[in-house]
């Protein structure tokens, strides 16, 4: 038999209206730029618009340790970046700002940049939550295709198990593992992002240490957010496996394999992909609390001293820069999915 | 209907009923969640079942406590969520054009922002650490998925015979959204607001633990900051620590299986039609199903 044309094609023809690469990669493009703006002009009226004004909240501070100087409210506000002039004057300004990635300063520690103390944490975020939930997807995504093709047996059975793992916050995952596996069985470090006595920087013990040191988060990670890839590709499985093509794909005699791989899973997957925007959200919401636990190094724990000091400024900029992070992962994964999708690319 | 055969609705059903039933009458019961006893740091023994916290406080009682107030934010921020999503789904759907377009927009661009930093930083700004203040915080950055699955039903139901008919005898918009197009879309609006309820439950655990919530304010979730920063953790106290997270674990669980045969009764695409055994009469290669 000669290789057969991949379904997506034989529905792709059937489709009324068809988009070119560009039309395609044009609307996401646009799209999360108006995303990436309303983040922006959200975050900038925040603190105008809200009658807790946080110039007040932090003379409030200063009032415990002493009279603030007369003139503090001006300064206050130059640091915290709200500009002067009309409200379209400041409005511009911040854009400007944040143009040149000025991102205002931190109260706390100040003065020291937002930007500065983002560009320290970030990368163990991001490199934490990037690789967490790349196993994360693999594994459910392989164990949802095998629950969907076995649907009815006792693998099937299991799924509705994975619920209580979906239903359980990151941070308390986060508490058992440390419990388990660092205090009952010491077997791995409960806190921090690398030993101590190691030098940061691009050098084999350090890298070492600080696999080790993410094990735990990121098995926490990955148990927390496995059942969701998983739930939703077993149920996309059973759906497509009563189509008439995996029918047609058995009649013909395929192996079973192949109709389940090559016919039922690789369209199966397309909802799984194109659902990831929401599902990264959630991963990287459960994921900025969950570092907090193990005192990681990461973007999570610096808005966690953000919001108990009061420090708008760091806050805010964490917000904007989280956000637009996770606006280009999903950008990313929209054109991985025009590139897996035949239907989006024939124009 | 069959659906109450399956034993995941049953078992939802049966987890969700008792903690509303806890939520409900527990707090009669129980001893004062607050009560400061000499006590302290005990595991659990027949006069605490739970055992006691750092400051000699019943861990059952504080559980009970904390029950309904988890409850209360859920099903509140839920039911608003829902109703936002109504609301802007529905709306949207049914009205079509710019309206709808602007609206859908609007969906899909709360949806990708991640929800739980823009409620940090919503919340630190309005100090929004009351139990309705969170509610209304929550709902109002997570409406925005339940809004597009309910516009995609709304735009299928829209031109249905029904519907069609309902307009052209002459009845009002709001007529035909409240009473031909609601009441189809209930058991999709049930699904959502159960979703809802999870998400929100999620959240407010969530900001307790960064320590968001009031500390007057018992919660699940503020049980866990409690617990966290008393270093319940480094002492193995685990009879603090475990018990509010599997709460949180056990009701999400609930509901969702709940929502997983109501799936499974909505999308008959999910229904088994074929009994397992006919799988291996097919020419294939024994499935080792051990």
């Amino acid at each position: 038999m000669t290789t057969p044309k991949s379904p997506g094609w034989a529905r792709a023809r059937r489709g009324t209206r068809l988009r070119s690469p560009v039309r395609y990669l044009a609307r996401k493009l646009g799209f999360y730029l108006v995303a990436a703006w309303v983040a922006l002009t959200v975050n900038f009226f925040l603190p105008r618009l809200i009658p807790g004004n946080p110039i007040e909240v932090i003379l409030g501070h200063m009032a415990h340790f002493g009279t603030p100087p007369p003139d503090e409210a001006q300064v206050l506000s130059r640091i915290l970046g709200l500009g002067n002039g009309s409200i379209f004057e400041q409005y511009w300004q911040y854009l400007d700002g944040l143009a040149h990635f000025r991102l205002g300063t931190s109260v706390y520690e100040f003065p020291v940049p937002v930007a500065t103390l983002i560009r320290q944490s970030i990368l163990w975020t991001v490199i934490l939550v990037g690789t967490a939930t790349v196993i994360s997807f693999a594994v459910g995504i392989g164990l949802g295709v095998l629950a969907g093709w076995k649907r009815g047996t006792w693998l099937d059975n299991l799924v509705p198990a994975t619920t209580l793992l979906t239903a359980m916050p990151y941070f308390w995952m986060a508490l058992l593992l440390v419990y388990l596996f660092a205090q009952l069985i010491p077997a791995l470090p409960a806190s921090g992002g690398y030993g101590l006595t190691d030098n940061v920087g691009f050098n084999w013990p350090f890298i070492a240490s600080a696999i080790q040191h993410s094990i735990l988060p990121a098995a926490t990670i990955v148990i927390s957010s496995v059942g969701g890839w998983l739930l939703g590709m077993r149920n996309m499985m059973v759906a497509t496996l009563s189509d008439d093509f995996v029918v047609a794909a058995e009649a013909k005699g395929l192996k079973p394999r192949r109709v389940m791989l090559g016919y039922a899973a690789r369209n199966a997957v397309l909802p799984s992909v194109s659902g990831f925007a929401i599902s990264l959200g959630f991963v990287v919401s459960g994921s900025i609390v969950m570092e907090q636990v193990f005192n990681y190094p990461g973007i999570g724990n610096v808005l966690f001293q953000a919001v108990n000091n009061d420090d708008y400024p760091l806050m805010q900029g964490i917000f904007l820069v989280i956000t637009l992070t996770v606006l280009g992962a999903n950008l990313l994964v929209d054109l991985l999915y025009g590139l897996i999708d035949p239907r989006t690319r024939i124009g | 209907m069959s659906a109450f055969r399956s034993w995941r609705l049953r078992a939802g059903v049966a987890i969700t009923g008792f903690f509303v039933l806890l939520a409900v009458i527990g707090p009669f019961f129980a001893s004062n969640p607050n009560g400061f006893s000499r006590a302290e740091w005990q595991p659990p023994s027949a006069a605490h079942w739970l055992g006691t916290t750092q400051l000699g406080q019943d861990v059952l009682a504080q559980l009970v406590a904390g029950t309904r107030t988890t409850l209360e934010i859920g099903a509140g921020a839920g039911l608003l969520a829902t109703v936002i999503s109504i609301v802007i789904g529905i709306g949207g759907g049914y009205l079509g054009g710019l309206a709808d377009e602007l609206l859908s927009l609007l969906s899909n661009v709360v949806l990708v922002i991640p929800a739980l930093p823009l409620i940090i930083v919503i919340a630190s700004f309005v100090h929004a650490t009351g139990v309705w203040p969170t509610v209304a915080v929550i709902a109002f950055v997570s409406w925005a998925a339940s809004a597009r699955v309910l516009r995609a039903q709304t735009l299928s139901v829209r031109n249905r015979e029904y519907v069609l008919s309902a307009r052209a005898s002459g009845e009002r918009g709001w007529r035909i959204v409240f009473f031909e197009i609601l009441p189809n879309e209930l058991p999709i609006i049930i699904s959502q607001f159960i979703f809802s309820v999870i998400f929100a439950i999620l959240t407010q655990a969530g900001l307790a633990f960064l320590g968001l919530a009031s500390p007057e304010q018992l919660t699940w979730g503020n049980m866990l900051y409690f617990a966290q920063n008393d270093e319940a953790l480094s002492s193995g106290a685990w009879w603090w620590f475990v018990p509010p997270g599997l709460c949180i674990a056990l009701f999400g669980m609930g509901l969702a299986l709940i929502n997983f045969s109501l799936d499974e009764i909505l999308n008959p695409r999910l229904k088994i039609y074929r009994p397992v055994k006919s799988r291996k009469l097919a020419p294939e290669p024994a499935e080792a199903v051990s």
